[in-house]
């Protein structure tokens, strides 16, 4: 049988499945791997979560964390990385249809609501150590400072990555390469505001309540 | 035949022919922002309220921050239960048993050593037993 026929004779509404219809393209490839990553990362948050859990009534005699949450701290800092983490959505609307002036617009205001949330944290950390909560007090303060200073880690390492592809964008336009490391910073951001959800329930809410 | 039902990369969302029906993108996002910031302003008013019994109050807050993730998920990380997202899914599955195991073994065993632990006596090797 003749094989161009055969190809006819196939319905063109019967798209192949994604095994058979080869490789995937790059964009699909690069944010699957970062997905993995993310997932790995959320794994050694959950570490840390449980090394909090078990370490957080071993206070040693030292203060407490009802003693040292202030919860309008926590509601605004989560108010900032909630709303940082919209902007970033906005900012991907703004890269997949092209516009270079939303893009920085969203880009600007994502990082100014993420370092707003970073001074807040470095401020509440150096209010805690001024009055004598430093990490080396207790084991429950061991566990406090590597969950939340963890986080914060990452949020820096975020508003650096965020830096860096402005630039990015500015020098080489949104080509296909800059697109994909943007879509990757999302997935970063996104999965920073998942873990803080975390961090301000079991750490804030649950400390100063219970 | 140059169309091919590829996987969706995560955070991607679906495009309008995988989905006819597909909502504005704006929307998604807005509603995600809604309803995360409803359930953020609840968990703040169940920590503080005296309203509640406070023995539930820790479940309430556990239950309320497991929505709040999957909101973030479904509505900011546009995971779906589509066919061309399950890679994603199943990854997402993958780490979530992990967590669950990391999580809950470590306190199961910890709690358990706890509560096996000899009382502080005065012998010498008391000092290593106290936390």
């Amino acid at each position: 049988m003749n094989i161009s026929v055969a190809i006819d004779s196939v319905p063109q509404d019967a798209l192949p499945s994604a095994s058979e219809a080869g490789p995937a393209p790059k964009r699909v490839v690069v944010a699957f791997g970062f997905w993995i990553f993310l997932l790995s990362d959320i794994v050694m948050f959950a570490a840390l979560f449980a090394s909090y859990a078990v370490l957080v009534h071993a206070t040693a005699g030292g203060p407490t964390g009802a003693q040292l949450f202030n919860q309008k701290t926590v509601a605004i800092e989560t108010a900032c990385l909630l709303a940082s983490s919209y902007t970033c959505g906005l900012m991907s609307l703004a890269i997949n249809s092209r516009r270079y002036f939303r893009t920085y617009l969203a880009a600007l205001i994502t990082f100014a609501l993420g370092a707003a949330f970073l001074t807040l944290e470095i401020r509440e950390f150096a209010n805690m150590i001024a009055i004598g909560a430093t990490p080396e007090r207790s084991a429950f303060l061991s566990a406090f400072f590597t969950l939340v200073g963890c986080h914060g880690l990452h949020v820096t390492l975020g508003l650096i990555w965020l830096t860096v592809m402005m630039v990015q964008v500015a020098v080489m336009g949104l080509d296909a390469t800059v697109q994909r490391r943007l879509l990757c910073f999302a997935l970063f951001w996104h999965a920073l505001d998942i873990v803080w959800v975390g961090v301000f329930t079991v750490v804030y809410l649950m400390g100063v309540s219970l | 035949m140059t169309e091919a039902r590829y996987d969706r990369a995560p955070g991607d969302r679906p495009t309008r022919e995988m989905q006819a029906s597909a909502p504005s993108p704006l929307f998604v996002y807005t509603t995600g922002l809604f309803l995360a910031v409803l359930l953020t302003a609840t968990s703040f008013w169940a920590a503080n309220t005296s309203l509640l019994w406070t023995g539930g109050v820790a479940l309430g807050l556990a239950v309320l921050a497991i929505a709040q993730m999957g909101v973030h998920l479904v509505f900011f990380l546009h995971i779906t239960t589509g066919p061309e997202s399950t890679n994603n899914v199943l990854a997402l599955a993958f780490g979530v048993l992990i967590v669950f195991v990391v999580v809950a073994g470590t306190m199961w065993i910890m709690v358990d050593m706890n509560q096996n632990m000899m009382m502080p006596s005065p012998a010498p090797m008391s000092t290593q037993m106290q936390r």
